[in-house]
């Protein structure tokens, strides 16, 4: 049989301290350039119409005029502030964004005025080829109010923090509640990540984007579990073996199905990406970024981070069992030094 | 593996391919050799899914009632009702207000002789609905009156606004004759957010013109020496109010308003009548809640390109209008729409329950707000905090890009899993096809609605499907590596790895149930796609595959297995 990664044996826990590192940089660098774009006067994140407010026109022309004629277009009707984009999958399409309005005012009507200029618009209920007067015509508009945007916000963010605690409680039911608490902060490690991406490169925030984050809490706790699956399962077999090792093992041990899964995942997102189109783009960026660090973060975050807790906990035990002789935590699972079993010390994948 | 059971699981598994078959292809009618050709699947596609606005294009509107203007008026009006009842009653007035804003809606009246406020309030609540204790606390202290809302009537009050203004909506959207539209509230109660999807509609801007039409018609006497002389009008606001010679201010039974001739029609568009101003009394002798009917019509007798609107009144409503025009004859009645008077005409005769409207409309305004007089005023005026459209093209070109990506998708998926797991991966290739055909099932069967973010949901679930297979897979290497026979590291892979397969579904499942929850419109469809392809993957990519190595472990016995 084909395969790859087969009978490896890394040191994932003695290279935590990189892991770290490496985490620690990437989301600092994210929170800088928040921080910083914040500080100085820009936005920290570029929130679309969805959280912002505003008026997006997506018109297509039969002759598309340069963004600057159409931006010279909008300023002679008044609408100054406007962002003209145009899209990477249709040559006659631009996007028009108008900020947010003063009440009363329609960002549409506005910028169907200014490019009534150009010739004028295709007939309600006729496409634009159809039309033989026409010279372009608006297929789409989103216009959020003020009020929309900021109740999409707060909806998104106490929906990402209650999906987060769901999942804290489902694993701690299942599992420890240290097992929960670091598959959560793995998570959050991979969501704040992603929106440090989003920082650096400006790219758009909008509601799908949120979806992303949402599926990426889903996915990334998914291949945590994979890993403290096979821990569980492995303390069970190896009473002996520290968790140190046990973790090692675990992580070695489901490897070729972390890599092979997530590629494949990957690869589903890449063909998103690719070919999804512009209206998806965002929220295929967001989880291609997701997948890559959700993989790397149960790995190199989650596993550190419970050994670490499990294992200062066990010392704790350990100490008010000598003091006290008697254990203060309950529901703790056997230490190390019980007797088991007898086994054969295995590091690779064997096992009765 | 017991062979009857095998016998069993095929039988289980055909059944629910074919039911899902022809949830897909078969419900409208008998299937055809052409269904089963490429497009042929397409055509039975696109007529058994429901598509999202975002696919097939149309609008989306959500919109707040501001039912603090509701309050607003509520209050106001009862203020001036209560102050005329005091007066009415003899009492001396010295001064008062209403007091709005969101948790303080007040009704504060000051006699004159602060002895007499007991009195005062027994004339006032006999004639002034104020007296109703489940909606006003009244206090006394001090020499003045006050009543004042109380929190769980201003909630209510709020409430019921926001479903009337809801009913009144739907009239007018019916009325329009839009298809299919999708009324309900949107967010939490005390948000009155209403939602309304259009499907189809590409341009919202009638129906918003329609829904803003807040149609408040009154019926009012305008004060003015009665007829021969001409109506009391205005040139300014300012000498409208001097003529009430009460020293700049407006009494309270008294109102200025604009007075404006419209001139909707075309030929009179360029030489519009000068603003005038007319003076009022108030409250109105009846409003637009004792229309029975209104009717867009041709104007007599005047060009035929213009319209007016005749009204019929209600039998109350005719009663007291009759009784008041009987009384009022050769004086000054105005047509007051939306604090504009529309037209002033002399009473001649008594009139009972019709009149008109003349304004020079054209015919589309005329009918439109002949339609939201019909169906009754607005409790307020509401306000647009989202809107969006997709014209069909747009969400042409969506549908391309969003299949393009998912059979992409899915062919390098495929390509991979027969690479690396050779005849097993035929196995998983197997149950992803399954997956995905039972998918448009469910599409189809819970009406669930296909949205774009939808189609990202379906594209998803193909990465995460095989995951399942994949941890099979890889677990079964593992045992046979250990030198398990074949047929034990089949059955151990499958049973270990599924109890990491539920824990993985279940965590993917809760993030969608949030997503579901907060999510409208096409995220929630993401969030719907992605849910029913995880509960399938239990069924196709444990299930099938499983019979699958049963059925191939039962023919002959296996030397090696293609894993």
């Amino acid at each position: 049989m084909f395969q790859i990664l087969h009978d490896v044996k890394i040191d994932w826990l003695g290279n935590r301290r990189w892991f770290v590192g490496i985490s620690v940089l990437v989301m600092l660098a994210g929170l800088f350039s928040a921080i910083f774009r914040q500080a100085t006067g820009r936005q920290a994140f570029n929130l679309g119409v969805d959280f912002k407010g505003g008026t997006v026109v997506t018109a297509r022309f039969k002759q598309r005029p340069s963004d600057d004629a159409i931006r010279r277009a909008l300023v002679s009707k008044g609408v100054g502030d406007a962002v003209v984009q145009p899209v990477t999958d249709r040559t006659d399409t631009v996007l028009i964004k108008v900020p947010l309005e003063a009440e009363g005012q329609d960002g549409r009507a506005r910028v169907r005025e200014a490019l009534n200029t150009f010739g004028s618009e295709a007939r309600a209920g006729t496409e634009l080829e159809a039309d033989q007067k026409a010279a372009y015509k608006i297929v789409g508009t989103d216009a959020v109010g003020a009020i929309a945007g900021a109740q999409l916000r707060n909806k998104a963010i106490a929906v990402t923090l209650a999906a987060l605690v769901g999942i804290l409680i489902y694993i701690a039911v299942r599992f420890e509640w240290t097992y929960g608490a670091a598959a959560v902060i793995a998570v959050f490690h991979d969501v704040l990540v992603t929106l440090g991406f989003f920082s650096i490169f400006q790219l758009e925030v909008g509601l799908t984007v949120i979806a992303a984050l949402l599926t990426l809490v889903g996915f990334s706790v998914n291949d945590t579990i994979v890993v403290f699956d096979r821990i569980r399962e492995n303390r069970k077999l190896h009473r002996r073996d520290s968790l140190y090792k046990v973790t090692n093992d675990s992580i070695n041990q489901t490897l070729s199905r972390t890599v092979i899964a997530n590629g494949l995942v990957f690869l589903s997102v890449l063909a998103m990406v690719l070919f999804g189109g512009d209206v998806l783009r965002a929220f295929s960026l967001a989880l291609f970024i997701g997948v890559v660090f959700g993989t790397y973060s149960s790995i190199a975050v989650a596993s550190p981070i419970m050994v670490w807790w499990e294992q200062r906990l066990e010392a704790a035990n350990r100490a008010a069992a000598l003091s006290f002789n008697q254990p203060v935590r309950g529901g703790a699972r056997p230490a190390p030094v019980t007797p088991g079993p007898r086994k054969q010390r295995s590091t690779g994948a064997g096992r009765a | 593996m017991k062979k009857h059971n095998l016998l069993a699981r095929v039988i289980i598994i055909v059944v629910v391919f074919l039911l899902g078959l022809y949830a897909v292809i078969g419900p409208r009618r008998r299937p055809a050799l052409a269904d089963f050709k490429w497009s042929g699947i397409k055509q039975s596609l696109a007529t058994n899914i429901h598509l999202g606005l975002d696919l097939q294009g149309g609008s989306h509107l959500v919109m707040r009632v501001k039912t603090e203007e509701f309050l607003k008026r509520l209050t106001e009006e009862d203020f001036v009702a209560a102050q005329n009842a005091a007066k009415d009653a003899g009492y001396d007035v010295k001064s008062g207000r209403a007091d709005v804003g969101p948790g303080n809606y007040r009704v504060v009246i000051e006699p004159g002789d602060t002895s007499k406020t007991a009195e005062i309030k027994e004339a006032v609540e006999k004639k002034v609905e104020l007296g109703d204790t489940s909606v006003w606390n009244y206090s006394g202290s001090g020499g003045t009156l006050t009543w004042s809302m109380t929190g769980a009537a201003e909630r209510t009050l709020a409430d019921n606004a926001t479903q009337q203004a809801l009913h009144i909506i739907e009239t007018r959207i019916n009325a329009l004759g839009i298809a299919e539209p999708t009324l309900q509230t949107h967010g939490a109660q005390t948000s009155h957010q209403i939602l309304l999807q259009m499907p189809g509609v590409q341009d919202p801007e009638r129906v918003k013109e329609v829904l803003r039409g807040e149609s408040r018609l009154e019926l009012v006497h305008v004060i003015s020496p009665p007829s021969p002389q001409p109506a009391a009008t205005y040139a300014t606001q300012a000498e409208a109010i001097a003529s009430l010679g009460s020293a700049g201010t407006v009494p309270p039974n008294r109102k200025v308003v604009p007075y404006q001739e419209r001139n909707d029609a075309a030929a009179d568009k360029n030489q519009p009548k000068p603003k005038q101003w007319v003076v009022v009394e108030i409250p109105a002798i009846i409003d637009g809640s004792e229309l029975r009917n209104a009717q867009a019509s041709q104007s007599q007798g005047g060009r035929s390109d213009e319209y007016e609107i005749d009204f019929s009144l209600k039998k109350a409503g005719a009663d007291k209008f009759g009784a008041w025009t009987g009384s009022h004859i050769n004086e000054y009645m105005g047509v007051v729409l939306n604090d504009e008077v529309r037209s002033i005409a002399f009473i001649k005769s008594q009139i009972y329950d019709r009149g008109q409207i003349s304004g020079r409309f054209t015919k589309q305004t005329a009918e439109d707000l002949a339609l939201t007089l019909r169906s009754g005023a607005l409790p307020a005026p509401i306000e647009y905090l989202e809107e969006r459209t997709v014209g069909p093209s747009l969400g042409a070109d969506s549908i391309r890009a969003g299949v393009r990506a998912s059979l992409v998708g899915l062919g390098l998926v495929i390509v991979f899993m027969l690479f690396y797991y050779r005849g097993s991966g035929v196995n998983a290739v197997v149950a992803l096809m399954l997956n995905m055909i039972l998918m448009m099932a469910g599409l189809i069967v819970f009406g669930a609605t296909l949205t774009l973010p939808g189609i990202a949901g379906i594209i998803l679930t193909i990465g995460m499907a095989v995951d399942s297979n994949v941890l099979i897979f890889e677990r079964i290497r593992e045992e046979l590596r250990s030198g398990k026979t074949i047929p034990s590291a089949v059955e151990l892979g499958f049973n270990r790895a599924f109890i990491t397969i539920i824990d993985t579904h279940v965590t993917t499942i809760i993030s969608s149930l949030f997503l579901f929850v907060f999510g409208t419109g096409p995220i929630r469809g993401f969030a719907v796609t992605l849910v029913i392809g995880l509960l399938i993957n239990l069924f196709s990519a444990v299930y099938v595959s499983r019979t699958i190595f049963i059925w191939l472990l039962s023919r002959r016995k296996m030397e090696s297995l293609s894993i």
